[in-house]
């Protein structure tokens, strides 16, 4: 047993679930973007606010944002522990990766609830 | 042919460093690496290798032969030579002592933290703890292992994090003993290999079955093993 007190769930399995899920997630928000510019009406800018104004894709957004997030930190967390191993360095990285990661959350929900 | 084998000699040589020599191969037969190894070793008596079965059971004279790793003593020049030229590296990943030999301390090291070894803790009967042949048949394409290291030298993962990935040879053997009716340390096997690196970083990349001499699947048993860490969790 490897003690980390930096990967997202400490546990192999439960980062691993995550990873999956959140995947499952992306790509359903993926698919339905790529469907709804490519399949729908032309767009113009009212659609586009009307789309992002409804409550459910606003949900939807949000819960692609937090699975992004979840997603981004276990995958770079993996990447970090292989490629880079002075300690300094990687918790550098680490917390670059997180403070982004938080910045583009925020900055997402504060976009999604402001048009 | 050429053959550029990889020297290094700690006493003597400052860096690693690759020697060409041109070898004629008598009778112009299909022979094994390690036969040819054999033929260089004859040349320059200082070349060291491992070599001990020559029947691939042993496991000793796992090497990269033109980028592949395996067993130079049943692996025929006419399955590694490309346009009459044979590179020969020793395992990747672990630290050469010289030349094509390498220390596998670590490697034993992850294997030893799989305890590979039945655990049982009910009185054991008079003669032997027996098996039906469907409990037995789980342990075909595990117990088969031969702690080579071809495949976990083949594993970037493993190249990454030795000392804490166990790698494909000991995830093998871990779930051999995970799979035997006759183990009861299933629940305790599986939570100390429930950390973000000892399974987990295995991420599927299969060179392991591509290289394992003995056409084993570590790829298959470290499935498996999540499963079974899946099925106990809620």
């Amino acid at each position: 047993m490897v003690t980390s007190i930096t990967s997202f769930g400490r546990s192999g399995l439960y980062d691993w679930m995550v990873q999956r899920v959140t995947a499952v997630i992306l790509a359903c928000y993926t698919v339905f973007m790529i469907g709804y510019l490519a399949f729908g009406a032309e767009l113009t800018y009212d659609m586009w606010t009307e789309l992002f104004q409804c409550t459910a894709m606003r949900i939807f957004t949000l819960l692609t944002l937090l699975s992004f997030a979840a997603h981004v930190w276990i995958g770079m967390w993996s990447v970090s522990t292989d490629y880079i191993k002075p300690t300094g360095m990687r918790f550098v990285f680490q917390s670059v990766t997180g403070l982004l990661t938080f910045v583009y959350v925020a900055w997402g929900i504060q976009i999604l609830w402001g048009i | 042919m050429l053959v550029s084998v990889y020297r290094y000699n700690p006493e003597t040589d400052d860096a690693p460093y690759m020697q060409d020599i041109h070898i004629d191969i008598p009778g112009g037969k299909d022979i094994m690496v390690l036969d040819l190894l054999q033929l260089l070793k004859d040349k320059d008596p200082s070349m060291a290798y491992r070599r001990s079965c020559r029947e691939g059971v042993c496991g000793s004279d796992g090497m990269n032969m033109n980028g592949l790793n395996g067993l130079a003593c049943i692996t025929p020049l006419s399955a590694v030579v490309k346009d009459d030229k044979l590179v020969l590296r020793p395992l990747p990943g672990l630290p050469v002592i010289r030349d094509l030999v390498v220390d596998m301390g670590q490697f034993y090291k992850a294997y030893e933290k799989i305890k590979p070894f039945l655990i049982n803790d009910t009185p054991p009967p008079a003669i032997e703890r027996l098996q039906s042949p469907e409990d037995r048949a789980e342990l075909d394409g595990l117990y088969e292992c031969i702690l080579c290291a071809c495949c976990s030298t083949a594993c970037p993962s493993f190249w990454w994090n030795p000392d804490k990935f166990i790698g494909p040879s000991g995830l093998l053997q871990a779930y051999r003993f995970l799979a035997d009716s006759r183990d009861t340390a299933t629940r305790e096997r599986l939570a100390d290999l429930d950390d973000p690196f000892s399974v987990f970083r295995c991420h599927g990349i299969m060179n392991c079955v591509n290289v394992c001499p003995k056409g084993l699947n570590p790829t298959k048993a470290i499935g498996k093993i999540r499963n079974m860490l899946l099925s106990q969790a809620t």
